[in-house]
């Protein structure tokens, strides 16, 4: 395990009345892959946009590769940094939703080239070339034409994971990234998330796909109501909960995938 | 958990047993229904009613098609065409920009400017139109110098109100003025109706706020089209109101015709002729716009007279 490459210390968040987040210290080790799972509403997305800031923790910290997000650090005090400072610390943070949110006005080719054109001000022709790179490493060379209305929802997905990539993030976050997809899409999804972690991608990835999390997470996380209940190597966690809340979760899982 | 399955089940069954289907017995082949009678009656109707006017607008001479031919491409009537397409052009930009910035005040973190904004948009809304452009027109009764000045201290610049405030400038200000508040809903809407997610995509690129609006706003603009191209004909209707200051338009123009020659109501047709004709050429190019921005969204479907039921009824 190298050294953490993101740290929460004490995370909590609430939406009006709502306590969210009730405290989350969670570090996640540079090069690995993190698993969070956990029933819906338990927080689990919410800590994840707290990471880049798209929705800012009210209490805690949060630390990627050493940068304090969203904050500067004034004697005793925390400050809000501006928008456009929290704008400039997201260009390291990639993300990837749960229903890809893809430019619909852009051709897959101008999604993967808009954050380099747009954020860094890259050259065009170089920037067109690392965007057919990108979409050749998701398998979509021959779409980069096409808009995403003509897209499957596993190739759009596989753009966008291609669009967060074109700024070369140090970490990369997933929020649900197959929860919208037909069964028969999923995979072609997780393959291009599993090569990406095989590369040493530091990754984050809130997801429903145990089979996922026990192949290639390095450490998962159980989250409830707010809080981490469980957390370690996928084997202990998923195949040996030690809590009641995540021996429940599990059970219910396993049911349904048999289902499936 | 209550079981559900077992009376869907039965109602299904139930639903299912009146028809009766054969399969590949005899081939039935379709056939457009009976057309209902009151059609022809409908028809017949609207057709009795547009030869009644035509029956009258040819012969009765009040009509004066004879003075319509004759001023219908006279200099002064074009003129004022003219003008009055200078006017709503003019007016359409300053109120776009103005319904923008307005918009973007609308979405503000900051209250007061939101509020601000608001308010604008309020009272624009809320009076007519029409004393607006009165109201702007006698300016100088209520400010007869116009001063740049430091609130409660000097006076760096002052312009007398009645130089400055022509007819032309009066209605320029009072139409684009009211044209902003319309236009700032418009584009606020336009704003509101691109999905969050969107928002969240580009922040998540590490944009900063100016970047974000460049991906939302093309966004925002294919809805935006719609109701602004509703909003250019209006107002170019609208522009109409501003002869009541005596700024020569289209309308003025015809007015000064008919005051000569009391020809009234020829020289209306032909003012009511041209506006006609530009407002059928805005939808044209409307419609032409819309399509451009639909670029990356399914084809809307267009919508289209009831179509026949694919099954014949029993007859």
């Amino acid at each position: 395990m190298g050294t953490p490459m993101i740290v929460l210390n004490g995370i909590q968040k609430r939406f009006d009345s709502v306590h969210v987040l009730k405290g989350v210290d969670y570090s996640v080790a540079g090069g690995s892959v993190s698993c969070l799972i956990g029933p819906s509403g338990s927080g689990k997305s919410t800590l994840l946009r707290c990471i880049n800031g798209l929705q800012p923790a009210d209490e805690g910290e949060v630390w990627v590769d050493g940068d304090l997000i969203g904050l500067r650090i004034e004697g005793d005090h925390l400050i809000p940094l501006s928008e456009k400072e929290v704008a400039d610390q997201r260009r390291q943070i990639g993300m990837v939703f749960q229903r890809f949110n893809l430019f619909p006005h852009m051709t897959a080719l101008e999604n993967v080239m808009s954050g380099p054109l747009r954020v860094n001000r890259a050259q065009k022709a170089e920037t067109r070339e690392l965007a057919r790179q990108l979409l050749d490493r998701v398998g979509l060379a021959d779409r980069g034409d096409h808009y995403p209305n003509e897209l499957s929802g596993g190739q759009q997905q596989r753009v966008a994971i291609a669009r967060a990539l074109a700024m070369k993030p140090k970490v990369m976050l997933f929020d649900e990234p197959t929860s919208a997809l037909d069964p028969e899409l999923v995979n072609e999804v997780l393959s291009v998330m599993r090569t990406l972690a095989a590369e040493g991608m530091t990754m984050i990835v809130v997801t429903h796909e145990m089979g996922f999390a026990r192949e290639v997470a390095d450490h998962v996380c159980f989250m409830d109501d707010g809080v981490i209940v469980e957390e370690g190597h996928p084997d202990a966690v998923l195949a040996n909960p030690q809590t009641v809340r995540a021996r429940e979760f599990l059970r219910k899982a396993a049911n349904s995938d048999q289902q499936n | 958990m209550p079981s559900p399955p077992a009376s869907w089940a039965s109602s299904r069954a139930e639903a299912s047993e009146p028809v009766s289907v054969t399969t590949g017995v005899r081939p039935r082949t379709r056939r457009p229904r009976k057309k209902s009678p009151w059609r022809y009656v409908a028809i017949a109707v609207i057709l009795f009613m547009v030869l009644s006017l035509a029956d009258v607008a040819l012969t009765n001479p009040n009509f004066g098609w004879p003075v319509v031919g004759q001023y219908l491409f006279s200099a002064v009537i074009l003129h004022g065409l003219l003008l009055t397409l200078e006017l709503t052009a003019v007016v359409m930009i300053i109120g776009s920009v103005l319904g923008v910035l307005l918009a973007i005040m609308r979405t503000s973190s900051n209250e007061f400017v939101a509020r601000g904004a608001w308010t604008y948009v309020w009272f624009f809304r809320g009076t007519p139109l029409l004393i607006q452009v009165i109201f702007w027109f006698n300016i100088a009764a209520l400010f007869p110098e116009i001063e740049l000045a430091v609130p409660f201290g000097p006076t760096l610049v002052g312009f007398d109100a009645n130089a400055l405030v022509t007819p032309w400038t009066a209605a320029v200000l009072a139409l684009s003025l009211n044209e902003g508040a319309y236009m700032a809903e418009i584009v606020r809407g336009g704003l509101l109706g691109v999905d969050r997610g969107q928002y969240e995509a580009a922040q998540a690129l590490g944009m900063r706020p100016n970047k974000v609006f460049r991906i939302i706003m093309p966004q925002a603009v294919r809805t935006i089209i719609p109701p602004t191209a509703n909003q250019l004909v209006t107002t170019f209707k609208n522009t109409a109101l501003v002869s009541v200051i005596g700024l020569a338009d289209l309308l003025h123009s015809a007015q000064v015709v008919y005051a000569l020659n009391y020809q009234t109501i020829p020289l209306l047709i032909v003012a009511a002729f041209w506006y006609l004709l530009l407002t059928s050429l805005l939808s044209y190019f409307q419609a032409l716009l819309e399509r451009k921005y639909s670029k990356g969204y399914a084809p809307r479907s267009r919508p289209q007279a009831k179509s026949e039921p694919a099954v014949p009824k029993e007859v």
